[in-house]
C-alpha cells in the first residue's frame, strides 16, 4: 500500500498553497542562500577567468628560463664549496636557438632608471631585450620600429617607449629621432608602443625598451633577468624544456642551475588558486543555507503543531507513520526545491547585472556550483525537515482527534 | 468478527496510573449494531480507539477476523485501518483545503488507488449521500449535516467491515442528526458493523445491542439479540 507520487505532490502543494506567508518565508530563506552561492562563485569564477586570460595574453607556448634552481635537491654542500648559481648570460640565451622547435628567443633584463627629455624627467622601468620580444608578447607598435636584430650582442643607443611615457615626455610632439637620456646615457627614440598591451607584471604603457647589451651596460650587470622562449608547438614544450636545461647545464660546467617554467604551469597554479577561492566563497555562502535550514525546521515544527488534527485524521483513515513522514518531507523538499530554483534565477539575474556594471568580469557561475547549490538546498530541506516530519509521524492521533 | 480478551489500558498521568479500561472481554459479530454509553471518562472512547487501532492496549488481545492485531507493526495496522475500519467523528475532521469529493477520496489516495477508479467510486457514494451537487464545495461551504455526510462517505469509501462513530450527532441539530443516523443505520443493514459511542440516550436506545461503561469496565451488555 503506497501512495502515488503524483498524489503526494498534489497533496503537499495543496498544503503549501494554503499558507502563502509560510511558503514565502521558506522560499525566501532558501533562495537567498542559493542566490548567494550563485553570485559568489560567479565572482570567483570571473576573477579566475580574468587572471587566466591575462596570463594567456603573455603569448602562447611560452617557456620562461629563470636563473637558480627552485627545488632544494642535493645537499647544502655547494654553500661551503662557494658555488653560487651562475649568471644567465646573453650567450646562454642565444645558444638555445639551435633547437628546431624553438621559434623565438627573447632575453630580458629589467631595471629602473631616470628617463628625461629636455626639462621633463621621470623614473621608469627599463626593459632590455631584442627584436623578438615584440612578436613573442603580442605587442603592437604605434609608430616607428622596434629594437633591431634578434642576435644582437652589441650595445646600441636606441630605445622604444611606451605610450604613456611618450605622452608625458613629449606631449604632442613626434618623439621619433629625438634623443632622450636614460640614466647617464643618451638613447635615440626609434619607435613608440601602442597603448593597451597590458599584461601581468609589466605595464607596457609605462616602459622604455632598449637592446639587451645596452641594458646590461646601463645596470652594470652581465646577467639576464630571464629568458623567454617561444616554442613552435605545444607538443614540443616538454622536449624543449629538457633541451634548455641540458644546454644550459653543459654551458655551466655541468651544473643544473636554471629553472624552466611553462606558461601552462603558471596558468595551472593560478587556476588552482582561484578555483579554491571560488570554493571558499561558495562554502561561506553555503553556510547561509544552513541558517535557512534552521528556519525551515522552525516553520515546519509550527506547521506540524498546527496540523495535528489533519495528521490524526490521516492516521485514522489508514496512513502509516511512514506515509505521514513522507508527506511532510515532500512538503519540505518541494519548498526548498522551488526556493532553490528561484535562488538560481535571482543569482543569474544578479550576475548579469554585475557583468553589465563590470563588463571585464565574465562572472557566470560555474555549472557545478549551481548544481551543488541546488542539491545542497534540497538536502537542507530533507535534513531539517526530517525532525518535524518524524514528530508528525509519531503524533498521538487520539489527542489530535479529540480536539475540535 | 471482533474478539477482545482481557483488554486493559493504563495511562501514566504524572505519578498516577489511570486505568482507562479494566479486563474488557467483548465479542462483536459481523454486521452488529452496537451502542456504547456511559459517563465522560468511563473509557468509551479508549475502547473505540483500541477497536480502531489508533491505540494499543496495555495488556490483553485484540482479534479481528481471526487475526491477532495487537502486536502488528504500524504499517500493518495502518493497512487494517484503511481497509477494515471506518471512523466517524463528532467534529467531522474534514480537511478544509479539500473539496467534498476530495475529502471522500482521501483514504483511496492514501491506499494508492488510481485516480480514475477514485473518481468512479466517489461519484457513486456522493450520489447515495445526496451530495452530488456539493461535490466541489469546500467544507466551510457545507452545513453541519452535509459535512458529517461527507465524513461518512469518507469512512465507507473503502468498504470497511466496521464503522466506529464517536458522538456522530453530537455537533448537529436534531434534524440533520436524524439524517446522519438514518444513513449509518442503512449502512448497517447492508452488512457493516456499526459501533456508536454516545451520550444521547435516545440514540443509544436505537442500537440492537447496548453496552454501558462505568469506570473502565462494562457494567451492562444486552448481548446480541
Amino acid at each position: 500500500m503506497s501512495m502515488a507520487i503524483v498524489d503526494m505532490l498534489g497533496f503537499s502543494v495543496g498544503a503549501i498553497i494554503r499558507h502563502p506567508l509560510r511558503a514565502t518565508l521558506m522560499l525566501l530563506a532558501i533562495s537567498i542562500g542559493v542566490a548567494s552561492i550563485v553570485i559568489l562563485t560567479g565572482l570567483g569564477e570571473g576573477a579566475r577567468r580574468y587572471v587566466t586570460s591575462e596570463f594567456s595574453s603573455l603569448g602562447t607556448n611560452l617557456l620562461i628560463v629563470i636563473p637558480g634552481k627552485t627545488e632544494t635537491t642535493g645537499t647544502a654542500l655547494n654553500i661551503f664549496s662557494g658555488e653560487t648559481p651562475r649568471d644567465l648570460t646573453l650567450l646562454d640565451a642565444l645558444s638555445l636557438k639551435q633547437h628546431a622547435q624553438v621559434h623565438r628567443i627573447a632575453p630580458v633584463v629589467v631595471g629602473a632608471a631616470n628617463v628625461s627629455w629636455q626639462q621633463l624627467s621621470r623614473e621608469a622601468p627599463v626593459l632590455g631585450s631584442n627584436s623578438e620580444l615584440l612578436e613573442l608578447r603580442n605587442w603592437k607598435m604605434a609608430r616607428g620600429r622596434f629594437l633591431p636584430g634578434a642576435d644582437n650582442t652589441r650595445a646600441s643607443a636606441v630605445c622604444v617607449i611606451g605610450s604613456k611615457l611618450r605622452q608625458e615626455l613629449f606631449k604632442n610632439e613626434n618623439p621619433i629621432g629625438k634623443k632622450i637620456r636614460i640614466g647617464d646615457r643618451q638613447f635615440r627614440v626609434i619607435g613608440t608602443m601602442a597603448s593597451g598591451g597590458r599584461s601581468i607584471g609589466v605595464d607596457v604603457e609605462d616602459i622604455v625598451i632598449i637592446p639587451t647589451v645596452s641594458a646590461q651596460n646601463l645596470f652594470n650587470t652581465p646577467s639576464l633577468f630571464r629568458i623567454l622562449v617561444e616554442v613552435r608547438s605545444r607538443d614540443a614544450l616538454e622536449k624543449v624544456k629538457q633541451h634548455i636545461i641540458k644546454t644550459i647545464k653543459a654551458r655551466h660546467q655541468g651544473e643544473e642551475d636554471v629553472t624552466v617554467i611553462s606558461q601552462d604551469a603558471v596558468l595551472g597554479t593560478f587556476d588552482r588558486i582561484f578555483t579554491s577561492l571560488t570554493l571558499t566563497v561558495g562554502g561561506i555562502a553555503a553556510i547561509s543555507l544552513t541558517v535557512a535550514g534552521i528556519l525551515i525546521m522552525n516553520i515546519m515544527l509550527v506547521t506540524v503543531s498546527q496540523r495535528t488534527t489533519e495528521i490524526g485524521l490521516l492516521k485514522a483513515i489508514g496512513a502509516s507513520q511512514h506515509q505521514i513522514q513522507s508527506l511532510f518531507l515532500i512538503e519540505a523538499s518541494l519548498l526548498t526545491a522551488v526556493g532553490a530554483l528561484a535562488g538560481i534565477a535571482i543569482g543569474y539575474i544578479s550576475n548579469l547585472f554585475i557583468h553589465y556594471m563590470f563588463p571585464a568580469l565574465d562572472n557566470m557561475a560555474p555549472v557545478w556550483a549551481v548544481a551543488a547549490a541546488f542539491l545542497l538546498a534540497v538536502c537542507t530541506g530533507l535534513i531539517f525537515g526530517a525532525m518535524p516530519a518524524r514528530r508528525a509521524a509519531r503524533l498521538d492521533p487520539i489527542q489530535a482527534l479529540a480536539r475540535r | 468478527m471482533i474478539r477482545l480478551t482481557d483488554i486493559n489500558r493504563v495511562f501514566q498521568v504524572g505519578d498516577q496510573q489511570v486505568h482507562a479500561l479494566r479486563d474488557i472481554n467483548l465479542t462483536i459479530d459481523n454486521g452488529e449494531y452496537l451502542s456504547i454509553m456511559g459517563p465522560s471518562g468511563s473509557g468509551k472512547s479508549s475502547l473505540l480507539n483500541i477497536l480502531g487501532l489508533l491505540d494499543n492496549p496495555s495488556s490483553g488481545e485484540y482479534e479481528l477476523e481471526g487475526e491477532v492485531v495487537t502486536h502488528l507493526s504500524d504499517e500493518q495496522q495502518a493497512v487494517i485501518r484503511s481497509t477494515q475500519i471506518g471512523f466517524v467523528f463528532q467534529f467531522f475532521h474534514l480537511l478544509p483545503r479539500l473539496s467534498a469529493e476530495e475529502n471522500i477520496a482521501l483514504p483511496m489516495m492514501l491506499a494508492g488507488i488510481a485516480a480514475a477508479e477514485r473518481r468512479k467510486r466517489t461519484r457513486k457514494i456522493l450520489d447515495t449521500l445526496g451530495l452530488t451537487d456539493r461535490a466541489k464545495h469546500k467544507p466551510e461551504q457545507l452545513s453541519g449535516g452535509q459535512r458529517q455526510r461527507v465524513a461518512i462517505g469518507r469512512a465507507t469509501i473503502m468498504q470497511p467491515r466496521v464503522i466506529l462513530a464517536d458522538e456522530p450527532t453530537g455537533n448537529l441539530d436534531r434534524h440533520s442528526g436524524h439524517d446522519v443516523i438514518n444513513i449509518l443505520e442503512n449502512l448497517n443493514q447492508q452488512g457493516m458493523a456499526l459501533i456508536i459511542v454516545t451520550h444521547d440516550p435516545e440514540l443509544g436506545e436505537r442500537a440492537h445491542r447496548k453496552i454501558r461503561f462505568v469506570d473502565g469496565a462494562i457494567t451492562v451488555d444486552t448481548g446480541s439479540n
